[in-house]
This record gives structure tokens, sequence and C-alpha cells, in this order.
């Protein structure tokens, strides 16, 4: 259990795909202008990444390791292709808004890097799991950069949810704050730069906390000895 | 004693920063001063709303980081950045504006990278650029000369209508915009390029009444203004003379060539210098001393490069001025700059073996 345990946290906070291993930043960078799109683009990720890790963790002792890549990448393509024409099928209007980001998904190293990094050496369980935990440490840094985005830049969240969830979800519309001018600026390529920055930025400060923490708890029983032995 | 070891120059130079950024600062009053006869008290509104901006988050970041407050918020660099973003937007643009581009300046570019002297980009410019990208309307709503404009401005006008979008009597930007004739008015570079993209020749355009001579109304004025403000901070040996020299010199070389070539649809040397933010830019935003490049030679070829670029921008590109983004492509460039252009170190390397 506990190395399951492992494996959320690495995949959610230690090691996540976005914030530590900066994988897969060009969909991260270009789709999150809204919250929607990064939804759906973080549940495409998902699926793909869970395929692939299964796949991969099914045929890793019948796949001789001088072909491993190209047969990761057919693996990858044919499921990326899978979630395209279903999204194509049922989600039509967030497909053609995501537009060339959905076969590209296929060239995203977090899910080469995990099929190779840790399906290719672990079973099926653990790999299912890995990709769970990475894939939604991809969603989680997607939806954080989309809701900030499109609240700076459009004031509203959730906004076109429909496209994605179907009618009901017109009523998660949430309207922020109403602008007459929107700020351009976040809603274009170097409002996610500059929003991805912050986000690693806040992140080494929760971490760096964490660790002043900790230390300062095994910090006080060291020091009890120290003063003894140095006066 | 102390014996302090360092390496040459040894020479001497009793300003401090403080007093380098006041006096670029107080360089920039006869600029200011006649954008304020001219163009409406806006501007001075403006400068009020952004210095107390600057200095909030100055204070704010400086605080957060751990840094002495008072101390660093005297070294006048906040107030120099603000002063700069004031006087390069439209006067009578919203309250909003100036205050989300100085604390974006402040905040974003310059603390961020580690406070003074850190910066890559020119922290007013950075700012103009994001103000610019983000709301293109209310950054490019300069209102006409006051010499051409329909309704009288009063100062209390000005607050009105930085305020609350509405001038006291009611009128809001775009009525105020308009000439006695009622034809809505922009600057003369933006005139110029509308013109010229409805097939209009230069000549035609020259003739409407935002221009004057060989500049727009006003902005010639303007432009004098913050050359004799420049050329007192060479007087004083604030800044080197290389960098505004080449900005200079390479618009008007590159402008007078193009000129030849093409008269009915690239305006004159003159007209490029004098209108729009030339002298501003070349005298007080190109040689801040962070951002800009350092070696003698670095910065005859750092000024030429944003000559350069501001001509074809002006000339080729998107937008009608273009100082902050040659700035900031320029500022990119600097590290190379300087790398390539290293003074010789005495004793070292001999003449011939450089290249």
């Amino acid at each position: 259990m506990s190395q399951f345990k492992e494996l959320t946290l690495q995949g959610l906070w230690k090691n996540n795909p976005g914030l530590v291993q900066l994988l897969g930043l060009c969909p991260l960078l270009a789709v999150t202008a809204t919250v929607t799109n990064a939804l759906g683009l973080g549940a495409a990720t998902l699926l793909v990444l869970l395929g692939s890790n299964i796949a991969v963790s099914l045929v890793r002792n019948h796949v001789a390791s001088e072909i491993r890549i190209p047969v990761f990448v057919l693996i990858i393509a044919s499921l990326v292709t899978a979630v395209q024409l279903l999204m194509n099928a049922y989600t039509y209007d967030l497909y053609l808004s995501l537009g060339i980001f959905i076969p590209l998904i296929v060239t995203n190293c977090a899910i080469i890097g995990r099929a190779e990094a840790f399906a290719s050496k672990n079973p099926v369980l653990p790999s299912a799991i890995d990709a769970i935990m990475m894939g939604l440490g991809f969603m989680l840094v997607l939806l954080v950069l989309g809701a900030m985005r499109e609240v700076l830049g459009q004031g509203t969240l959730f906004d076109g949810a429909d496209l994605l969830l179907g009618d009901w979800a017109k009523a998660l519309r949430v309207e922020v704050f109403h602008a007459d001018s929107h700020f351009l600026l976040a809603m274009l390529p170097p409002g996610a730069f500059l929003g991805m920055g912050l986000l690693i930025a806040l992140k080494n400060v929760i971490d760096n906390k964490l660790k002043q923490r900790q230390a300062v708890e095994k910090g006080s029983i060291a020091r009890a000895r120290v003063t003894g032995a140095a006066q | 004693m102390s014996f302090k070891i360092a390496s040459s120059p040894h020479q001497h130079n009793q300003r401090s920063t403080a007093h380098i950024m006041r006096l670029v600062a107080l360089a920039c009053l006869p600029g200011i001063a006649v954008q304020a006869v001219l163009f409406g008290y806006g501007v001075l509104i403006q400068l009020v709303l952004a210095i107390v901006t600057a200095w909030l988050s100055e204070a704010l970041i400086l605080k957060l980081r751990g840094k002495p407050v008072l101390s660093r918020l005297k070294d006048n660099s906040a107030l120099l950045t603000a002063v700069l973003l004031a006087i390069a937007i439209p006067p009578y643009a919203p309250w909003w504006i100036i205050v989300i581009g100085t604390a974006f300046a402040i905040i974003m570019v310059k603390q961020l990278y580690g406070g003074l002297g850190n910066n890559l980009f020119n922290p007013a410019m950075a700012a103009y650029v994001l103000l610019l990208v983000s709301f293109p309307l209310q950054m490019t709503q300069w209102l006409p000369p006051l010499s051409l404009q329909s309704v009288d401005l009063t100062p209390l006008d000005a607050v009105c209508s930085i305020f609350t979008h509405y001038s006291c009597s009611g009128f809001s930007l775009p009525q105020l915009q308009a000439n006695i004739d009622g034809i809505t008015m922009a600057t003369p570079l933006d005139t110029l390029r509308t013109d010229l993209s409805r097939g209009l020749t230069l000549d035609e355009s020259l003739s409407r009444p935002v221009f004057f001579a060989f500049a727009g109304t006003g902005w010639l004025w303007l432009n004098l203004a913050y050359l004799a403000g420049g050329l007192l901070l060479i007087q004083q040996k604030i800044i080197s003379w290389r960098i505004p020299l080449a900005v200079i010199a390479s618009l008007f070389v590159l402008s007078a060539i193009a000129t030849l070539a093409a008269p009915d649809t690239i305006a004159g040397p003159l007209f490029h210098l004098f209108s729009g933010g030339t002298m501003l830019a070349a005298f007080f935003i190109a040689t801040d001393p962070v951002s800009a490049s350092t070696t003698n030679k670095g910065r005859l070829v750092y000024g030429a490069l944003i000559g350069l670029l501001v001509f074809l921008i002006r000339n080729f590109g998107g937008y009608p001025d273009a100082y902050a983004f040659a700035v900031l492509l320029a500022n990119m460039a600097v590290p190379l700059i300087d790398y390539y252009t290293r003074p010789r170190t005495y004793g070292h390397r001999p003449r011939s073996e450089l290249k």
C-alpha cells in the first residue's frame, strides 16, 4: 500500500509532470486559456496516459529493448487516434476548439516519459496507478492555470463548459466580475508563461516552507545535545 | 583601517544612484510641461497615479523579500520608471491602465528579477507593451493637441475623464477625440499609417490639420522638449552620447534612403525623428543603465539596432509606433552585444590578436 501512497505523492506533487518535470509544456501553455479547454485536454491526456501505461506494462517482457521506443510510439499514437475520434464524435465543439493539440498529445513527453521510465519496468497495477496520478497531476496544473487565465482574461469560470459536459453544464458558468475590456495578455501566450512561472514559484515557496518546518522540528532535538557539548 | 582592493577603472564618481535617477526624472520636466500645455493636464494626473502605485508596489515587494524598504525607495528608480511610463501612455487613459502598468513594471519586470540592477528588460517599456497588447483600444486613444480640440478641457475635466471615462461635462473619450470638423483624430503616426493603407500618398496625408510642418502638430514641440532635456543629461555626463546618437542616426539614415526610394509611401527622416516618441525613447528610455549595453562599441550597436527595429515596425509592421517593442528586442540582444564588444583589458591580448 505504501507504494501506491508514494506513487500518488510523486504524481500529484513531488514529481508533478507540469510543475517539476516541465513535460508537455506545449499543450499546457497553449490550451489553458479557459478552464473548459484545460479540462478537455487534461482528460484526453489522462485517458491516453492510462491506456499507454497499461499496454506498455503488458508487453514489456515481449518487446526487445532495441525497438521499444517505436513500439511505445505506435501504442501511444493508436490511443491518441482513438481519443481523437471519440472527441470528434461526442464533444465536437471542444474538438474544434482544441484543434491540433489533440493529435499533438502523441508528442507529449509526459506520456512517453512515463512509458519509458515507469511502465516498461513495472507490473500492470502500479503502472496504471502511476498513469492516473501523473495524469491527474498534469490535469490539476492545467485546471489551475486555466482558471487563473480565464478569471484574469474574461472574468468568468467554466465558460463554454457545455461543449464538454453537455447542456446541463451551462449552469456551471460563473461570472466572477464583469469587465468591459478584457485583459488580453492573460489569454495570449505570454500570459501562459507568466502564469506558469508564478505557479512554479508558488510550489517552490510551499516546498521551502515545508522543509523549514521539518528542519525546525529535527533541529530542536539536536540543539539540546550540542548546547551541552559546546559550552 | 581597511584597504579596499578593486580592479580598474579607479575613477571616482560622486553621484549616487538616487542622484542620477533624480536628475533623469528632472530632465523629463520640459517634456512634461510641454505635454501638459499642448495636450492637456491628463499627464499630471497620470504622473501622480504612477508614482503612488510604484512606491506602494515597490514597498510591498521589498517588505515581502525582507529587504530594507525606505533606503531602497529613496534610490528613486521606482520613481523614474513611474515617470517614464506615465508620459508614454495616452494622457487621458482610464486610471486603471496606469495602475496595472506601473504595478506590473515594478513587481514583475523589476523586483521578480531581483530588483534594481538585475532586470533584463526596461520595466517601463515592458509595462507599456503589456498595456498595448492587453488594452489596444485604451492605449491608442490619444487626444488631438488642444489647438485642434473641439471641446475645451479644464484640469477638472482631466480628473473626471481619467476616473469616470467621461469628462465633467459628459463627453466620452471618442467624442473628445473628434476635432472641430467632427472627424476623430489619432496621433500623427497613426493617421499617416491609416491614410497610407487607404491608398493616399504621403503628401495628401500630410496636408491634414494633425500635421504641422514636417511633424505632427504639438508633437514637434514635445520632441524638441525631450531633446533639450536629453542634451542636458549628456552635458551633465549622466548618460553616454553613444546610445541616443546611434538611435537617431540609424533611424535618420534608414528613413532618408527609404524615402528616396519610395517618396510616396515612406515619410522622411525629419518626420520620423520628430513624431511619436523618438526623442523620449532615444535619450530617456534606451539609455537605461541596467538594461542597455554597457560597452562603448556595444552602445552604438544597441542604439543602431533600436533605430533599425523602429524603422521596420513603423513602416512595415503592425503598430504605428514601436519604441517599446524595439527597446525590448534590443534588451534581449544585449548579452550577445556585450559579449562580442568586450573592451581589451590593458596588458592582455595585443590588439593584433583581437578580431
